[in-house]
């Protein structure tokens, strides 16, 4: 199937000369949750500006659902819902007609009954009547969430949408994405919070000084690109680790009862077998053991310090 | 044509007049009252007729015109600015809506705002002194025009000003000199030849003239030559329009 956006040769020099993007290709697939994940600065919140047609493009192309972004922006934008990084609401307005302005500007007929029902999944149904001026951070941040369905997007780009909302709401809000996953909405997300990346995403993009350094599906990334650690509990505390073992560059928790082993799924040779030779050799004995996959976060961590 | 993303944008200017009636409306008509207690009342006095008309009943179509254009200008200018100060203008940008469907629905918006405002001087001027109106049409015609061309001109300058000093400094230093030398309170026939040479270099003579002559026929120019004036100064601010949406200028990095 044609992706949703196709995104080619895409860069962006600021006016400044700074360049924040530099030849961007990028595919999202229909009905996927791709998260982009990169540093301050990568370039992820230019890249969502450009394609929902608030920053121009220096170079390259932009097609969200084969409309080219300038050739056919109004069958682009369209299908497009946005939840910029940075807080921007009217103040004296009522969450209700913002979030029904929004749906007028995008042209659809008036709907009280969806939007009825997107405040309430936002938990922010009995602040329908409040002036935006009178709510909290995480709370305008939800009003924004809801501008943005209100237009009922196909494609929704939710740039940092859970900086400052509380680990209940946050809660919340990933049920609604993955309701409107399950509706075939595409989500594209960016966040810092790595854990949400693991636990939402299919996809996961890096982005680091303006260039993708990988797209790949979760669970192969953290396969193919996944240390593993394996932990030992040991039957007797040792005070150093015997320097025949040296070689495996163990790790000796602080109490002395637990040691750690770092290895790669990729190699070939894990160098399992041996170590639990040399232990045995080196008469270390132990009660019990794990092993335990790193997370994207390190993957991540490891990708962006190259 | 994207009709509910104009009537949105338009409801939503309009609901923000209602909001702040009493800047909106309340304020022109005082100060407008103020220059009828002032150059009609203490100065006409002593200035007989003008033209055949007597002084008070002379300066109505000018003190319309000033409010007029001076809101307009403010109006459209705030309009746009405010949105772009705030950052809530990346969803307009982010919308499927043409250039046209946003100019029409601020643009409108401040344009309508300035003719409701334009009748409520008229009507409080008729407080003061009689009111006839020769040619009604071409009264409305006028008024309507000004008040969309100023409200275009007033968008511009939102677009263009990058801080609240620069939106305020086009209307203060241009737009009040502009208005306040170009007629309204004398007909520039008044003037010494000299002068009025000079002050046939400003616009606004044209439109307050024409805006005179649909009340009581009487004109510094001949009034084709105040409705092309108006068009052309139309026609050069949809222009710089055009070519703002065209190049993103001041709208998108
Ligand atoms: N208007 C601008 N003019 C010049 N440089 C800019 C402009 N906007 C952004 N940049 C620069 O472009 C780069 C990318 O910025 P961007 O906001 O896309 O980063 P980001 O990945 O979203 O970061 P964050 O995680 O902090 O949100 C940054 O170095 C930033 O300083
Ligand atoms: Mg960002």
């Amino acid at each position: 199937m044609a992706p949703v956006i196709s995104v080619s040769g895409l860069s962006k020099t600021y006016a400044s000369g700074f360049t924040s993007l530099n030849n961007i290709d990028l595919s999202i697939e229909r009905g996927e949750i791709f998260a982009l994940l990169g540093p301050n600065g990568a370039g992820k919140t230019t890249l969502i500006s450009i394609i929902c047609g608030i920053v121009n493009a220096s170079s390259g192309k932009v097609a969200v659902g084969g409309h080219d972004i300038d050739g056919d922006y109004r069958a682009a934008r369209a299908m497009i819902g946005l939840v910029p990084q940075e807080l921007h609401t009217d103040s004296f307005e009522s969450v209700w007609a913002t979030v029904s302005f929004s749906r007028g500007l995008f042209g659809k007929p008036k709907n009280p009954a969806l939007i009825e029902k997107i405040l309430k999944d936002l938990s922010l149904w009995d602040k329908k009547d409040a002036k935006i001026i009178t709510l909290s951070g995480g709370m305008k941040r939800r009003v924004m969430i809801a501008k943005a369905l209100s237009h009922e997007p196909q494609v929704l780009f939710l740039d940092e949408p859970t900086a400052g909302v509380d680990v209940e709401l946050r809660k919340g809000m990933w049920d609604v994405v993955r309701e409107l996953k399950a509706a075939g909405v595409t989500i594209i997300l960016t966040t810092h919070y790595i854990e949400e990346a693991e636990e939402m995403a299919d996809r996961v993009g890096v982005i680091n000084k303006g260039e993708i350094v990988l797209v790949e599906h979760k669970a192969q990334l953290m396969q193919k690109l996944g240390r593993k650690r394996l932990s030992l509990h040991l039957q007797q505390r040792i005070d150093a680790v015997p320097e025949a073992l040296a070689p495996y560059q163990l790790a000796l928790s602080d109490d002395g009862w637990k040691l750690a082993y770092d290895y790669d799924t990729k190699g070939e040779r894990t160098g399992i077998t041996s170590l639990l030779g040399d232990l045995r050799t080196a008469g270390i004995r132990f009660v019990d053991l794990e092993t335990k996959q790193s997370s994207l976060e390190d993957i991540f961590v490891s990708l962006v310090r190259q | 044509m994207n009709f509910r993303a104009v009537a949105a944008i338009y409801k939503f200017e309009m609901a923000r007049t209602w909001r702040t009636l009493l800047q909106s409306i309340v304020s022109p008509v005082v100060s407008t009252s103020l220059y009828f207690v002032v150059f009609g009342a203490a100065i006409g006095s002593r200035i007989s007729e003008v033209q055949g008309v007597s002084y008070g009943t002379f300066i109505v179509p000018g003190l319309v015109m000033l409010s007029v254009l001076t809101q307009s200008i403010a109006n459209a200018s705030f309009g746009i600015y405010f949105p772009k100060f705030i950052g809530t203008i990346y969803e307009i940008l982010s919308a499927p809506i043409s250039h046209v469907e946003i100019v029409l629905g601020y643009v409108g918006a401040a344009a309508t705002k300035s003719i409701i405002l334009g009748l409520i001087i008229l009507a409080t001027a008729g407080l003061f002194v009689p009111l006839h109106i020769q040619h009604p049409v071409w009264m409305l015609s006028f008024l309507v025009l000004t008040a969309v061309t100023f409200s275009l001109f007033g968008f511009i300058i939102g677009i263009w000003a990058d801080g609240f000093e620069k939106l305020q400094m086009i209307p203060m230093l241009v737009v009040t000199p502009l208005t306040f030398l170009g007629g309204s309170f004398y007909s520039v026939n008044m003037l010494p030849p000299a002068w009025h040479s000079i002050a046939l270099l400003n616009p606004v003579v044209y439109l307050i003239s024409g805006f005179r002559w649909s009340f009581y026929e009487i004109a510094d120019v001949r009034v084709e030559i105040s409705v092309a004036m108006t068009l052309a100064f139309l026609a050069i601010c949809m222009t710089i329009i055009w070519w703002i949406f065209k190049t993103g200028y001041r709208l998108k990095r």
